[in-house]
C-alpha cells in the first residue's frame, strides 16, 4: 500500500511550506503524489524519482568526456584541489541543509578558502543594509495574525513565492485578522505591472531605479515636510495618500525583493526602506522582511554568522581571522578580478547565474560541482559529485525567510550509494587533515612557506 | 627623511595583500629586514622580497620614512593601510584599500586606485592623480562611524558610495561622482567639481556637500533655502543652498534643528 507522509517541508522557495502530504510507493522508491504544494514545489519532488539520476561522481577526462569514479577518489581529488590552491572559492548553498553548510564551513576554514553563498548575487545587499541600519522584522506568523496593511516592494510572489500570499500575507485569517483578505490593504510598488500588482488595492508604478527617491519622499511626508509634485514617476497626492495609510495601519509589513536589493544602489534601497519602517514605528507597528529566494538560503547566513560572525563573503584565507567585504570578497567580484584559483559550486548553478566573464575567469582553474542534478555548472566542471536531495532524500534543518528554523524530513532514500552534502564535506575535511599531517611530517606547516628571501634572485 | 624604493619585479598570480607596506612597518629596519616582512597572496604568506626588489633603509621613525613604489602595482592591495606618519608615493596604479584607516602622513598615487581607498580614515592625506573606484572615504561595512578626519583629493572621477557615514574630514573630487554621496553622513565635507549622478546626501544628518556640476537626480528630501557665497578649496563662488535630508532625523542645537547642507554652484 502506498504510504502517505504528512507535514513535509518543501525544499524549493523561502516560503518553506511545511504542510505538504507526499504519497510514496509501496517499496519506498517512487514519489506518487504531492498534495498542497504549488506547481514548482510539486515538481521538485517528482523530479527526484521521475528520471535517471547521477549515482557516482564523474571526473573530466583529457578527451573532454566524464568518467565515473568512486566517492573516495572524488573526495581525494577535491581535497587536493583545495589544499593546493592559494585562494579557493566555495560558493553556493542555495539548496542544502544547515548541517551541510556547517560541514562546508569546516572545510573552508581548513583549506583557507573564501566561503560564500547565493546571497552574494541575491539578498546579500540586504545584509549590508541590516549591518548599517538594523532589522525591525517579525515572523511570518505575526504578519498573518496581525497585519492589516501589506506592502510588496520590488517583489513578485505570485511567481517567485507562489504560496506566500495565501499562507502569510493577503488571504489567511489570523488571530486578529479574522476577515482575511477583506480586512487587509495591499500596496504593491514595482516598475512592472506584475501578477502580484493585480492583487493590489493600490499599485504605484515607480520609475525603474528610483525607489530610493520614492522612499526619501515617503520619509519626508511622514515627517510632515513638503515634497515636489512628482517623485520617481509618482504624483505627490498619491504619495501622501499612501503615507497616510501606512501611518494609520494597526500592523504593517513591507516585503521587499530583488527590485530593491538588485537595482541601482542595492543595499541603500533596503537601508532606506529600513529607515522608513523605523520612522513609521513612531506612529504604529511596522515591520520589514526580505523575500529570501530559496528554501534555506537564510540558513548559511544563520550558520556562518554563528561560526564566524559574518553571513557571507567570508575570506578565511588567513584562517584565524575572518574578513568580509562584499565588492572584494564576493564571488562575482573575486572571479572578475581573477582573485581565486579554484572553484567549488555547491547546490547551485554558477554556470547559469554568473556573468559569462566571471565564468570564463573561474574556468581557467579547477572547477568542482556538488549537486544532485545535472546543471550548467556540472557540465563545465572538472568534477561533478552527486549528493542526495535535501528535503526529499536527506533530512535537516532549514531557515525560513523570517529566520525561523524548521526541521525538514525525508520521504524516500537517496539512490543507492549517494551520500549527503554533510557526509561529503566531513570526508573532504578528513582528507584535508590527512594531507596537512603528511606535509607537516615532511617539511613543516604549509601556511608559512619559506618563499624567496631578500637578496636572492626571483 | 630616508627613502625605501620598492620595485615590483615578480608580480603575483593572484592579488597581493601589502598591509605591511607602511612607513610605520619600515621604520628602523634595514633593507633585508624590510624584504622579510610578510605579504599575502591568498592563504600563502611570503616575504615582501619575493615580489619586490628593495633598495634603501627605513628612517628612524615612520615620519622620517618615505616609500616609493615602482612597477605596476595595479594588483597590490592595502598599501599605506593604518599608517600614522611618513610618506608613500605610488608611481602608477594601485588596487583596493590604499590609505585605508590611515591616521597621518601622506599617500600620493600617480595613477588610478580601485575601491575602498581611504575607508575609515582618521587623518593624513590621500592624493590620487587619476580616478578612484567605489567607497572612497566610506565607512567599513556595518560601521556607523565613518571617516573622521584627513583629506582625500582625487583628480578624476569616482565610483559610487563616496563618504558613506562621513563624520569629519574633507574629500575633494575633481571629476564626476556616481550615485550615493555622503549617505548617512554626520559631518565632514565633500566637494564634487564635476557632475553627480544622484542620491546626493541621502539619509544625511549633518555635514556639507558642494556640487559644481549638475545633479542628475536630486533627492526630494532636500529643499532650497537661499543663495550664499562661500570659499571652497581656495576660491570664492556663489551657491544655491539646500537643506536636508528632510526625511532623516536631525539633532537640535540651541533650539534650532541642524540640517545637512547641500550647495550647488550657480
Ligand atoms: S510556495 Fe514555495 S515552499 Fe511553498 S510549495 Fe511552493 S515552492 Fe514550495
Amino acid at each position: 500500500m502506498p504510504k502517505k507522509v504528512e507535514n513535509v517541508g518543501c525544499p524549493y522557495c523561502g516560503v518553506c511550506c511545511d504542510d505538504l502530504v507526499v504519497t510514496v510507493s509501496d517499496d519506498g522508491k517512487k514519489i506518487l503524489e504531492v498534495e498542497n504544494a504549488c506547481a514548482i514545489g510539486n515538481q521538485i519532488f517528482h523530479h527526484a524519482t521521475g528520471g535517471e539520476r547521477i549515482r557516482l561522481p564523474r571526473l573530466r577526462q583529457p578527451d573532454g568526456t566524464y568518467k565515473d569514479i568512486s566517492y573516495e577518489e572524488a573526495v581525494d581529488y577535491a581535497a587536493k584541489v583545495l589544499y593546493n590552491a592559494k585562494k579557493p572559492l566555495i560558493y553556493g548553498f542555495g539548496s542544502t541543509n544547515c548541517e551541510g553548510m556547517a560541514a562546508a564551513a569546516k572545510v573552508a576554514e581548513k583549506a583557507g578558502a573564501v566561503l560564500d553563498n547565493c546571497a552574494s548575487i541575491c539578498h546579500g545587499s540586504s545584509f549590508l543594509a541590516i549591518f548599517d541600519n538594523g532589522y525591525p522584522s517579525c515572523t511570518l506568523g505575526e504578519t498573518k495574525n496581525r497585519a492589516d496593511v501589506i506592502v510588496y516592494w520590488g517583489a513578485n510572489p505570485a511567481h517567485a513565492h507562489p504560496r506566500h500570499m495565501s499562507r502569510y500575507s493577503i488571504f489567511p485569517r489570523g488571530f486578529f485578522t479574522g476577515k482575511g483578505h477583506k480586512s487587509r490593504k495591499i500596496i504593491v510598488i514595482d516598475p512592472r505591472h506584475t501578477d502580484t500588482a493585480q492583487m493590489a488595492d493600490i499599485y504605484l508604478q515607480v520609475k525603474q531605479g528610483h525607489d530610493y527617491e520614492l522612499f526619501d519622499a515617503f520619509r519626508a511626508v511622514v515627517r510632515g515636510h513638503e515634497i515636489p509634485d512628482q517623485v520617481a514617476g509618482i504624483k505627490r497626492e498619491q504619495i501622501v495618500e499612501v503615507a497616510e495609510i501606512l501611518k494609520k495601519a494597526r500592523f504593517g509589513t513591507i516585503f521587499y525583493g530583488m527590485g530593491l536589493c538588485h537595482s541601482d544602489g542595492r543595499n541603500h534601497n533596503v537601508d532606506i526602506a529600513i529607515s522608513l519602517t523605523r520612522d513609521l514605528n513612531d506612529f504604529t507597528k511596522w515591520t520589514i522582511m526580505a523575500m529570501r529566494g530559496h528554501y534555506n538560503i537564510t540558513g548559511p547566513g544563520a550558520v556562518w554568522s554563528w561560526q564566524y560572525g559574518y553571513p557571507y563573503c567570508l575570506d578565511l584565507t588567513k584562517r584565524d581571522i575572518a574578513h568580509m567585504n562584499p565588492g572584494e570578497t564576493s564571488s562575482v567580484d573575486l572571479a572578475m578580478r581573477d582573485e581565486v584559483d579554484a572553484f567549488f559550486n555547491v547546490g547551485t548553478d554558477a554556470g547559469a547565474h554568473f556573468p559569462i566573464d566571471a565564468v570564463k575567469h573561474l574556468r581557467k582553474h579547477p572547477w568542482i560541482t556538488v549537486d544532485p542534478n545535472i546543471n550548467m555548472a556540472s557540465e563545465i566542471s572538472d568534477l561533478h559529485i552527486p549528493v542526495g536531495i535535501v528535503g526529499v532524500e536527506v533530512p535537516g534543518i532549514v531557515y525560513r525567510m523570517d529566520n525561523v528554523p524548521i526541521q525538514y524530513r525525508k520521504v524516500i532514500d537517496p539512490p543507492e550509494g549517494v551520500i549527503s552534502d554533510e557526509e561529503l564535506f566531513e570526508r573532504i575535511h578528513q582528507r584535508l587533515c590527512e594531507l596537512e599531517a603528511e606535509e607537516t611530517a615532511k617539511e613543516g606547516a604549509k601556511a608559512a612557506p619559506e618563499g624567496v628571501r631578500a637578496g636572492s634572485e626571483p | 627623511m630616508k627613502t625605501v624604493t620598492l620595485t615590483l619585479t615578480n608580480p603575483s598570480e593572484l592579488l597581493l595583500e601589502g598591509q605591511n607596506i607602511t612607513p610605520d612597518n619600515f621604520a628602523g629596519k634595514k633593507t633585508a629586514e624590510i624584504a622579510a616582512l610578510d605579504v599575502w597572496e591568498g592563504k600563502q604568506k611570503s616575504p615582501l622580497g619575493k615580489y619586490f626588489t628593495i633598495a634603501g633603509d627605513g628612517g628612524a621613525t615612520a615620519a622620517e620614512t618615505k616609500i616609493v613604489l615602482l612597477g605596476d602595482c595595479t594588483r597590490v592591495k592595502r598599501i599605506g593601510q593604518q599608517m600614522t606618519a611618513g610618506e608613500i608615493v605610488i608611481e602608477g596604479n594601485a588596487d583596493m584599500y590604499i590609505g585605508g584607516w590611515m591616521k597621518g602622513g601622506k599617500v600620493h598615487v600617480k595613477g588610478n586606485v580601485d575601491s575602498f581607498c581611504g575607508i575609515g580614515m582618521e587623518g593624513g592625506e590621500l592624493i590620487v592623480d587619476g580616478k578612484a573606484g567605489c567607497h572612497l572615504g566610506s565607512s567599513p561595512r556595518g560601521e556607523w562611524r565613518g571617516m573622521k578626519g584627513g583629506l582625500i583629493r582625487v583628480a578624476g572621477s569616482v565610483g559610487s558610495d563616496t563618504a558613506t557615514f562621513i563624520n569629519g574630514g574633507t574629500i575633494i573630487i575633481g571629476g564626476a561622482a556616481d550615485i550615493h554621496v555622503s549617505t548617512h553622513g554626520e559631518g565632514g565635507t565633500v566637494v564634487i567639481k564635476g557632475d553627480a549622478k544622484g542620491r546626493v546626501g541621502g539619509q544625511m544628518v549633518k555635514g556639507d556637500i558642494y556640487v559644481y556640476g549638475t545633479i542628475e537626480n536630486p533627492l526630494p528630501g532636500f529643499k532650497m533655502v537661499g543663495e550664499v557665497e562661500q570659499e571652497v578649496d581656495g576660491e570664492i563662488a556663489l551657491f544655491a543652498h539646500h537643506i536636508g535630508d528632510l526625511g532623516e532625523r536631525h539633532p537640535v542645537s540651541k533650539g534650532k534643528t541642524v540640517y545637512a547642507n547641500l550647495y550647488t554652484r550657480l
